[in-house]
């Protein structure tokens, strides 16, 4: 019988490899951020399909803390690079938004 | 017959949203540009999410496992846009050319 929770898990596996590939090869840096971020949402599918995989769906609370500290990671990155600082964004906010 | 219906359905969600996410990895690594890219990967995102944990919720029953489900589709549908829109965004601003025209050739600067 197909197991369709090993190929979901097969196809998660592959995309993160070419997720991967891409955050390597970027050839500017939003491009790695954008594949890491993906990579991230790609782990937390990861998570929750190999929980019931494996028929232990209590990962899902890892999965539920990994998608948020990705979303905070990806905003935190995105803010660093684009103000080349963390905290100081008021000053250059008001003419950009 | 209620069971195998929620199964073959569950099935058949988990398996789209595999093929969505295969969709979307195979265009975060060929698109030609880092704009095309983030649609790739809204894709996986979108798609993905929402058909995986969908299926998962239907192959999970009524219990304390959904609800953690819906939580994480909930968290994910929140913040995935806002992270693409925030990085679209600081492309943007940061002058990062989108690559135009017929044949996708970066545009002349004109100053």
């Amino acid at each position: 019988m197909i197991d369709v929770f090993g190929a979901a898990t097969a196809a998660l596996l592959v995309c993160m490899a070419m997720t991967l590939a891409r955050s390597i090869l970027g050839p500017t840096v939003f491009d790695r951020i954008l594949a890491v971020n993906s990579f991230g949402t790609k782990t937390v599918l990861l998570i929750a399909v190999y929980g019931f995989l494996t028929g232990r769906p209590d990962f899902l609370d890892l999965a539920l803390v990994y998608a948020l500290m990705n979303f905070i990671g990806t905003i935190a990155v995105m803010k660093f690079v684009r103000f080349s600082d963390l905290a100081g964004m008021e000053d250059e906010a008001e003419d950009t938004f | 017959m209620a069971g195998a219906v929620t199964e073959v359905l569950s099935w058949v969600l988990i398996g789209a949203g595999s093929i969505f996410v295969i969709i979307g990895g195979v265009g975060i690594l060929r698109l030609p540009d880092f704009y095309t890219r983030i649609h790739a990967a809204g894709i996986t995102d979108t798609m993905g999410t929402w058909l995986i944990l969908t299926g998962l919720m239907f192959q999970s029953g009524w219990n304390l496992v959904t609800a953690k489900l819906v939580f994480l589709l909930f968290f994910m549908v929140a913040t995935s846009p806002l992270a693409s829109h925030a990085l679209a965004k600081s492309a943007f601003l940061r002058d990062l050319k989108p690559l135009l025209g017929r044949n996708l050739i970066h545009e002349e600067s004109h100053d």
